[in-house]
């Protein structure tokens, strides 16, 4: 494989190097905050990157995929309240729980498509976020706090927020590489086969219904590690994480970012908690020339703009971000070109 | 017995209610292909409309009308500015713009109405309880819903089955491509189609006004309601959406108010009294799980792709 110097390469290798130096920003700077939302981002975006394997490379437009990481979180948070600490206990059972879900919900829904697909999805997803807050032993829909995060029979310490943040960072690039390996291999291939052309692959002789039930699985189960990892993060679960809009949330980072390319999702992340965390201060200062006194409050309808924003990438920007780099790229390659000639 | 009876007429009133909803969503989905969130945001109009209009002109019956009037106007501006972008886009193009719909409205409303919700009081005429059977009692306003919203289900019936206009909407259901191609004015048909929708949306959220309290989000969980009806009646269905939204509204009313009983019995107090409210929940979603496994098109299909 050749790496060229584009302009999609640079800013992605920009990205992946910042993501890895910012506690030393962080260390110099002392903006501890800045930590906790790269943090999110970080979790989040390996959430996205777990959607995007079925919803960019094989067209499952899966509508609940938040649940994983509400099971993933809630599956911690019990053994946590139930008095085990260890995360190697915890993390396994996150994992199972949510691969487990994931087959189920995978077998049954994948029977349909299209819209009947989103919407049986969705369905689970809503049960899930039913029984949880039916929990009554686990806090119902207030939500259970967790005493503390994972430990790891002190051989590395979760409380620390760098450790952490690096270990977030490591399970991320893992994912990526995952999904990497995945799609280049034969499994991943039919999987883009299917997203083209179900029929035809079928028709080749490809068993789609596994093919597509083993990427499902895959999926859920890295969305619940992160999970696992969101709930060590907050040090708190609720039923909310399992929300439908929670998950129009996890499409929207995929969408955003380019959907079925490697660091889209990343991307999606990044730019969609930059947008709830940025934006309404940047409206604040957009309408302080005009109206001083009204500039703070209108900061806080940031997502009037937030929302026409999203139906304008639908509708103008369908390769979202990474697509926009692409076309970036592909016009100064062609210049380069013009150039020679 | 008594108990029983009032539960029946409480859960056909909120199964009608729902088919409000669900015949405005089966509609455009059927007739546009189109699947569309913001539906919810249109019962939250259609809710802090009549609220508004109501408060105004000390009417609740002109408040009432002004507000289906106005989510009949906002719906057709949405088509006409919006969404007749998405029409013949992939699914989640669809799904993702009108999220982004729901964030703009919910924020809108924030912005116009302020964070608090707003209430809508029964008018006094309606506020008493009626005997409707000898010794039943049931409260007047809920059996207007229910005359009101049958009323609306019987004319939705009579226009879409027996007029030129409902001829045209069924014949879009089945065959868009053929009707456009038959020199149908296809634009005006899909204004006029969102904008029936939006309006019963608006109705819908109306008539809940006085019994939930206005506010912002009301719109986003009877959306989830209102599109398990539509799956489970058959995508572009009105008569499905008709039998599924009566069963949803039988099951989940019937459910919450007798399943944790069942259950104490069964499986004890101490387990059943535990398990039930999750259970009772998750009731209409494990319906709807069922009927897709068993006919993955919903009961019944309008079309069968």
């Amino acid at each position: 494989m050749k790496f060229a110097l584009t302009p999609r390469n640079l800013v992605t290798a920009a990205l992946l190097i910042g993501l890895a130096l910012l506690p030393l920003y962080v260390a110099l700077t002392g903006d501890r905050f800045m930590l906790t939302l790269f943090t999110r981002i970080v979790i989040l975006a390996m959430a996205a990157v777990s959607l995007n394997l079925i919803l960019g490379y094989s067209g499952m437009m899966s509508f609940g995929h938040a649940a994983y990481l509400g099971l993933g979180g809630y599956t911690t948070a019990i053994l946590s309240f139930e008095g085990v600490h260890s995360g190697f206990i915890q993390w396994p059972a996150a994992i199972a729980v949510s691969a487990l879900f994931a087959l189920a919900v995978g077998a049954l829904s994948l029977r349909t498509r299209g819209v009947y697909f989103i919407m049986i999805t969705l369905a689970f997803a809503q049960m899930a976020y039913y029984l949880a807050s039916g929990m009554a032993r686990y806090g119902g829909d207030d939500g259970l706090s967790l005493e503390s995060r994972s430990t790891f029979a002190g051989l590395i310490d979760l409380s620390d927020k760098t450790t952490f943040y690096y270990l977030c960072l490591l399970l991320l690039f893992a994912s990526i590489m995952l999904v990497w390996r995945l799609t280049n291999s034969r499994f991943g291939m039919v999987l883009q086969g299917v997203r083209s052309n179900e029929t035809r692959m079928s028709a080749i002789g490809y068993p789609t219904f596994r093919y597509k039930l083993t990427g499902f699985v895959i999926a859920g189960t890295l969305c619940g590690l992160s999970g696992a990892l969101i709930a060590n993060h907050t040090d708190f679960v609720s039923p909310s994480m399992m929300f439908w809009t929670r998950s129009g949330d996890l499409i929207v980072m995929v969408v955003l970012g380019g959907m079925g390319t490697l660091f889209g999702p990343v991307f999606g992340a990044l730019a969609l908690l930059f947008l709830e965390q940025f934006l309404p201060a940047l409206i604040s200062t957009a309408v302080e020339p005009f109206n001083p006194a009204g500039a703070a409050k209108a900061g806080e309808y940031w997502q009037l703009v937030l929302g026409p924003l999203l139906l304008f990438v639908v509708l103008f920007a369908r390769g979202g971000i990474d697509g926009m780099l692409r076309a970036l790229s592909r016009r100064g390659a062609d210049a380069e070109r013009a150039r020679h000639d | 017995m008594t108990l029983f009876i009032e539960q029946c007429l409480n859960g056909l009133q909120f199964g009608l209610l729902l088919f409000l909803l669900a015949a405005g969503l089966t509609l455009v989905f059927g007739i546009m292909d189109l699947v569309n969130l913001a539906h919810g945001s249109l019962y939250m109009l259609g809710a802090y409309f009549a609220a508004t209009f109501a408060a105004w002109t000390g009417s609740f019956v002109i408040g009432a009308v002004l507000a289906i009037i106005a989510t009949l106007l906002v719906g057709m501006a949405l088509e006409v500015i919006a969404m007749r972008r998405l029409y013949g886009r992939d699914h989640l193009d669809h799904v993702l713009g009108t999220f982004g719909l729901i964030l703009f409205f919910d924020e809108a409303v924030r912005l116009i109405w302020g964070p608090g919700g707003l209430s809508l009081p029964v008018p006094a005429w309606l506020n008493r309880s009626i005997e409707i059977l000898p010794g039943v009692q049931y409260s007047a306003y809920r059996f207007a819903i229910i005359i009101v919203t049958l009323a609306v289900a019987a004319f939705l019936y009579i226009l879409v089955m027996r007029t030129r206009v409902g001829m045209l909407i069924r014949a879009g259901a089945s065959n868009r491509e053929m009707v456009g191609a038959l020199g149908v004015n296809i634009n005006l048909l899909y204004t006029l189609v969102f904008g029936l929708g939006a309006a019963l949306a608006g109705l819908a959220g109306m008539i809940q006004a006085p019994i939930l309290t206005v506010q912002i989000g009301m719109g986003e969980n009877i959306l989830i309601l209102a599109f398990v009806i539509t799956v489970i009646g058959g995508i572009g269905s009105i008569r499905g959406a008709f039998v599924a939204a009566l069963l949803v509204g039988f099951i989940d009313t019937l459910g919450r108010a007798f399943f944790p009983q069942i259950l104490v019995e069964l499986l004890g107090r101490q387990a059943g009294s535990t398990a039930a409210p999750a259970l009772s929940s998750m009731l209409i979603y494990i319906l709807m799980a069922v009927i897709l496994i068993v006919k993955p098109q919903g009961l019944f299909s309008a079309n069968s792709r």
